[in-house]
């Protein structure tokens, strides 16, 4: 039986296995909005504007590891959904993005809607396609989640034209695909591990270094037999939080920017340094020329761009992260079934002395609610179990240091692209993947407005995502460096007329809830968190002045760390609503 | 050490394809001094060359970035072995009085071809490595060149070695 290019679409969904899609209607999609009208087996979320499915999707590939799936119509449709593609593509998220066109015969000419889809996200996508006929539809959606969902994931744009959808074949969706220009690799070099491994057995100051790359492969098992057998200490990178459980003993906190003292002092004195699913992201890196100057680098990545792009590195490993650190695992414990660990106890030493100057202290005596606190709380409240999702800034940060991650997969956030706006749409994506878990958004008051219209699909979807917004009237972390790096110059780094979030929460129907006491804070979320069924908008005035510590200032090198506390020149008083 | 470096690509003779890779050159600021392409012996393969300039770094950049596109099949920069390069050049030159026999013995010496006379101009056709080229322009100069086309390099390794899609696999096309 011949099928119209529509009907076709959402049965490749099917039996892809998509149970969800993140979409809005428009003209261009409307045949494949009236095939979804027709069954029951792929669910559509309807958001409240594009850029909220792209990063639903997103939230939802990040805790299932499988792709996210945005359906839009043609021109201000995918324009709108490109933050969230590109915030998919920094971060390696598998997405499929499928986006109604203007007729064939249509395109080129300006029509109506009509925008260069491929055009406009061809740089930020991992591939893209033009669906021209009907019979290459089907084929074209599996290569698409193939290519997604396979080697370094990443978003794929499907441009689909009205009368393709339109169009009538027979169906038949291939079981299997193989590309002869795409084939990622996955076993990594044996000759390379041995070296690795050789390498690692020697070292006297290693770390272990692991990212996002590892929460994606799955691989945190055997990161875990990595570290435990050579009792090693492991940092993570924002992306990678999780991946190691932070409350085990040698993991020594994230590193970077705004990562801990002694991850960053041992990322700069390590002898030997295995970086496994991470990039050497200028955030983690700071200034090139004055990183790890004493340290051999492995560095294990499935993208062979990845490795010497910044750093140079000794030993390559160009493989799947799970993959190659079983098969690291496994030679090192034939070559040595029992780690001396003598050769790192006074490394350990060190590293614990650094430990011991507490970086991530703050004031618990304040009059003020201190935005780490709420976090710290948090995590006690919730028992370390929550997904948790944040939007951009310093409330980002804190989340990362405070909230100690055991699990992967279950902090969401936009950590490559930096995506104001990412938090809320993600934990619809989170929570409607995990029907039951408890989804937390952590965010400012400047991030949280980005995309605010999500609190009406959350009302229509019943999604009871607690948001909790660190309410300090700045773009923080904007006004940090404009504290640190701009002599106090404030420059529109603060919103005269921002909205009283209890009432607008509660005109979206659902619960908002002021704090403004120290004292009050973990009652407040107790009760937030009790509140099973409800969207709570937790608004917490917190501390105007409190910046995020440690620092690496831009241009640095990780032992010009700043650990201090807010000097002269904080910012003036600031009105709420 | 900035060197010149000439990549050879075989990718997916898809539209669209031309597109990303000028894209990455562009977003990752990469140099492109040429850059041909046209479909093989099989429709279904473009061969494209591209001749850049760049430390060792960048261009082992150029090259990853470039195998990481989907269309690309495989790549080879013929720089790091013996290798042919050959490009054409039109050039239009006026040929007057004197010039006319002076332009004639300088074709024949880079062996080109004068392809087109009128009373006063001369269109010379040459083929060769880019330095070749060069060399002629350089030459010609004493005249007045009224228009010049180059192609961009074409390349391919010496010998046995050849740069082919795999065989044995389908594109499920």
């Amino acid at each position: 039986m011949e099928l119209t290019g529509a009907d076709i679409l959402v049965r490749c969904l099917k039996d892809e296995g998509v149970d969800y899609i993140f979409g809005y209607p428009g003209g261009a999609a409307l045949h494949i909005y009236d095939a979804l009208y027709k069954q029951d087996d792929v669910r559509h979320i309807l958001v409240r504007h594009e850029q909220g499915a792209a990063h639903a999707a997103d939230g939802y590939a990040r805790v299932t590891g499988r792709p996210g799936v945005v359906l839009v119509t043609s021109g201000p449709g995918v324009t709108n959904t490109i933050t969230g593609i590109a915030t998919a593509h920094m971060d390696s998220i598998p997405m499929v993005v499928l986006s109604g066109q203007v007729a064939t015969h249509l395109i080129g000419d300006d029509a109506f809607q009509e925008v260069d889809a491929l055009g406009v996200t061809r740089p930020c996508v991992k591939h893209s396609f033009l669906v021209r006929d009907v019979r290459d539809l089907a084929t074209t959606v599996k290569q698409a989640f193939y290519i997604a969902n396979t080697g370094r994931p990443g978003p794929v744009v499907i441009d689909i034209p009205k009368d393709v959808t339109a169009n009538k074949t027979e169906y038949i969706y291939p079981k299997t695909i193989s590309m002869r220009s795409y084939n990622p690799t996955v076993r990594g070099h044996p000759g390379q591990i041995k070296r690795a491994a050789k390498l690692l057995l020697e070292a006297e100051r290693p770390i272990i270094y692991a990212g996002g790359g590892v929460s994606l492969s799955g691989g945190e098992q055997e990161l875990r037999d990595l570290v435990r057998h050579l009792q090693y200490p492991c940092t993570n990178t924002l992306m990678g939080l999780g991946c190691y459980p932070a409350n085990d003993p040698l993991f020594i906190g994230m590193l970077g920017m705004h990562g801990t003292y002694e991850a960053n002092l041992a990322m700069h004195d390590c002898d030997v340094m295995l970086s496994v699913g991470a990039r050497f992201d200028d955030r983690i890196t700071g200034d090139l020329a004055k990183f790890s100057p004493y340290s051999k680098i492995i560095h294990v990545d499935i993208d062979p761009s990845s490795i010497g792009k910044n750093v140079n590195v000794d030993v390559p490993i160009v493989g799947d992260a799970k993959r190659v650190l079983a098969d690291l695992v496994s030679v090192v414990k034939n070559l040595e079934p029992n780690p001396d660990t003598n050769r790192i106890s006074a490394w350990w030493k060190q590293i614990n002395s650094w430990r011991s100057i507490d970086c991530l202290a703050f004031d618990r005596d304040s009059d003020k609610i201190k935005p780490q606190l709420v976090l710290e709380k948090l995590y006690e409240v919730t028992k370390g179990d929550a997904f948790v999702t944040s939007d951009v800034g310093q409330h980002q940060m804190w989340a990362a240091q405070f909230y100690r991650f055991d699990k992967p997969r279950r902090w969401i956030n936009s950590g490559g692209l930096g995506t104001m706006g990412f938090g809320l749409p993600a934990a619809m994506g989170v929570r409607i993947a995990n029907p039951d878990a408890d989804v937390v958004c952590v965010t400012g008051e400047a991030s949280i407005i980005m995309c605010i219209q999500e609190l009406s699909t959350c009302k229509q979807y019943d999604l009871p995502i607690k948001i909790i917004n660190l309410n300090n009237r700045y773009m923080g972390m904007v006004r940090q460096w404009q504290e640190f790096f701009y002599d106090n110059r404030y420059s529109h780094s603060y919103m005269d007329a921002l909205p009283n979030f209890v009432d607008l929460a509660e005109s979206f129907g659902h619960r908002g809830m002021r704090v403004d006491n120290p004292a009050d804070v973990e009652e407040s979320l107790i009760e937030c968190m009790a509140r099973k069924d409800e969207l709570v908008f937790m608004d917490f005035i917190t501390d105007q002045r409190e910046n995020v510590f440690p620092m690496i200032a831009a241009g640095s090198g990780h032992n010009e760390m700043h650990l201090g506390s807010t000097g002269n020149g904080a910012p003036q008083e600031r009105e709420l609503a | 050490m900035d060197s010149r470096h000439i990549i050879s690509v075989l990718l997916e003779n898809e539209p669209g394809a031309l597109a990303r890779v000028a894209g990455l050159f562009s977003a990752r600021g990469f140099n492109i001094e040429t850059l041909t392409v046209a479909p093989t012996e099989d429709p279904t393969l473009s061969r494209m060359t591209i001749v850049t300039v760049g430390s060792e770094g960048v261009v082992e950049q150029i090259t990853k970035q470039l195998n990481k596109l989907i269309e690309v099949i495989k790549l080879v920069d013929l720089t790091e072995d013996k290798h042919i390069e050959r490009e054409l050049m039109l050039i239009k030159v006026r040929a007057v009085g004197e010039q006319r026999d002076e332009i004639k013995r300088l074709v024949e010496f880079f062996r080109g071809r004068v392809i087109d006379v009128t009373q006063s101009v001369y269109t010379v056709e040459l083929t060769g490595a880019s330095s070749k080229l060069d060399g002629f322009i350089e030459q010609v100069k004493l005249t007045e060149i009224l228009e010049l086309v180059r192609t961009g390099v074409s390349g391919i390794a010496r010998g046995e070695s050849a740069l082919s899609a795999p065989k044995s696999r389908s594109n499920n096309k």
